[in-house]
């Protein structure tokens, strides 16, 4: 099994007594790039931070299932929440850079783990501004604060900040959904760019990013998974009639 | 015929009228307040201003207090006001960081919570009789500097708690979560992207407490204020004298009230000048926060 492959097995989440997820079974491939789409309120956001655990800061959360990264699960109890969140990135709905400079936004990651003296992580910012295709337009400003960027450029930051610490998963929830139409373009590029090196999992409400960005892809309704598999099979022959009627936009 | 749709409630008059009617009820308070307080200050600087020298800031009462200064009052309002700062930051903002960032939200936090806003309204002299019980007599501090600097530290505790508290849950979420989902533990997104942004706020806090202290005079009525003393306390177990006692006792206890009242006066001023320069600091960091403030749009 190639690294950075997450096994999701009859997975059931409740916020309080709000079924939330029900029996989720299925196998992300690593070193591609998953959509996971479905009308709003569905659960996808939900099912996305299931995999680093970002739900367990929720009060009154209630998880059942499991979920293997490279076959480990990571709700077991001998799981280290901490490292998991380094391995597992996650890039937000809305860029949340810190309010420090561009520079220590991507080294804050890289100081908590301790990766590297000084010069290494100098090394390490660069390399991961470069990968986010961000180095060329802050190399000459990377003292100013992270909030004079623009919106797809935070975006970007927020990604290059995950990419420092070298996970194997970046998780993305609707990182386009706060950008105009030529940042989301570059971002999307982006995502095919590294999808040779990372296990990229998108939430999407929009349809046709899916297409474009994924490789494969689930299809989640009311808390079930209705259909999983390759993009091109899932948009050209969907095997459920509610795929089809989401698809052709009947409803969502 | 359809019936036309009936709204409740009367539709809103928009006229120049009532529009100027709004502005003219807000405004008139508005200025009644100003001219109020711009009165107070004209009164006050007008009646005391020429006792406040060099002198009157260094100089001990002298002759029965109808001449000399204030300084013993001036150390000993800042010594209770050094001792009540040290006694209650630490507790406080460190209680108020755990109530924001760490405790879970349920009914025992909201009782506790609830408390600590309900003590910051308790009168002061009832603060005043519980330091008499705990620090003078049930600690056997003794009427003193300490006794009453940890009172008044007592009773600014609540007040610092709730500030703190909401300078903490003014910082967004997203960059607690932003740490957390790279593998920071809460301590360390608390300490780098909720602190450092949560501090301007939470030092606004208690200057605004410091200055209140200040003036407080029934907190250390009972704890170790005295009417007169001729040297300045050197260890904190000795009784002192305090800028709001003194100018009560220059204004309704001296034998000769109207040859002391300009020193009352001048007393009253410096007092007034000490509270309102720690109010400018918070007021001069709020500034400089908002203008240099990137994350709220």
């Amino acid at each position: 099994m190639t690294k950075g492959t997450i096994e999701i097995e009859k997975l059931n989440l409740w916020f309080g007594t709000n079924h939330v997820l029900k029996d989720i079974t299925f196998t992300i491939p690593a070193k591609a790039v998953t959509a996971i789409m479905g009308p709003s309120g569905c659960g996808k956001s939900t099912l996305l931070r299931s995999i680093n655990r970002m739900n367990d800061l929720i009060t009154g959360v209630r998880i059942s299932g499991r979920i293997l990264i490279d076959g480990q699960d990571i709700y077991a109890d001998a799981t280290d929440v901490i490292e998991l969140r380094k391995r597992v990135g996650m890039v937000f709905q809305k860029p949340n850079p810190f309010p420090k400079s561009i520079y220590e936004n991507v080294a804050f990651g890289l100081r908590i783990h301790r990766m590297g003296n000084p010069n290494e992580i100098r090394a390490r910012v660069e390399r991961a501004l470069r990968v986010a295709n961000l180095w060329e337009e802050t190399k000459h400003r990377l003292g100013e604060n992270a909030f004079t960027l623009s919106g797809g450029q935070q975006q970007r930051l927020c990604l290059a900040r995950c990419l420092a610490v070298e996970p194997e998963i970046i998780l993305l929830d609707e990182p386009a959904s706060a950008l105009d139409p030529q940042s989301t373009a570059r971002l999307e590029e982006l995502l095919v760019q590294i999808k040779n090196d990372y296990t990229v999992v998108i939430v999407t409400h929009n349809i046709q990013q899916a297409a474009r960005v994924s490789d494969y892809c689930a299809f989640i309704m009311l808390g079930e998974l209705v259909e999983f598999d390759r993009t091109e099979r899932v948009f050209t022959r969907p095997s459920d009639k509610r795929t089809e009627d989401f698809l052709t936009g009947k409803f969502g | 015929m359809d019936k036309p749709p009936v709204f409740p409630g009367q539709p809103l008059k928009r006229t120049r009228f009532t529009s100027n009617i709004g502005f003219v009820f807000m405004a008139v308070p508005l200025a009644l307040l100003v001219a109020f307080i711009s009165y107070l200050v004209v009164y006050l600087l007008g009646n005391g201003v020429r006792v406040v020298n060099w002198q009157f800031l260094t100089q001990p009462p002298l002759k029965g207090m109808t001449e000399g200064g204030i300084l013993p009052c001036v150390v000993g309002t800042f010594y209770v006001s050094i001792i009540s700062i040290l006694f209650a930051v630490p507790i406080g903002t460190l209680t108020a960081v755990y109530l924001a960032e760490y405790a879970p939200n349920n009914l025992l936090t909201r009782i506790i919570r609830s408390s600590i806003r309900s003590l910051a309204g308790i009168p002061s002299i009832v603060y005043g009789l519980f330091g008499v019980a705990l620090f003078v007599h049930g600690m056997r501090i003794g009427l003193s500097v300490l006794a009453s600097g940890l009172t008044l530290g007592l009773m600014n505790l609540p007040w610092i708690i709730a500030t703190s508290e909401e300078a903490l849950s003014a910082i967004p979420g997203s960059f607690r979560e932003g740490a957390l989902a790279l593998g920071a533990t809460k301590w360390e997104a608390i300490r780098h992207n909720v602190l450092p942004y949560a501090f301007p706020g939470m030092l606004t806090g208690v200057l605004l407490g410091l200055a209140r202290t200040l003036g407080e005079t029934a907190p250390i009525l009972f704890t170790g204020v005295t009417y007169f003393t001729r040297e300045l306390p050197k260890t904190p177990f000795q009784k002192f004298m305090a800028l709001p006692y003194h100018l009560f006792t220059l204004s309704t206890q001296h034998d000769q009230i109207m040859r002391v009242r300009p020193l009352a006066f001048g007393t009253a001023i410096v007092l007034l000048i000490f509270v309102l320069g720690f109010d400018a600091i918070a007021f001069a960091i709020r500034m400089r926060v908002a203008a240099s403030n990137k994350w709220q749009v």
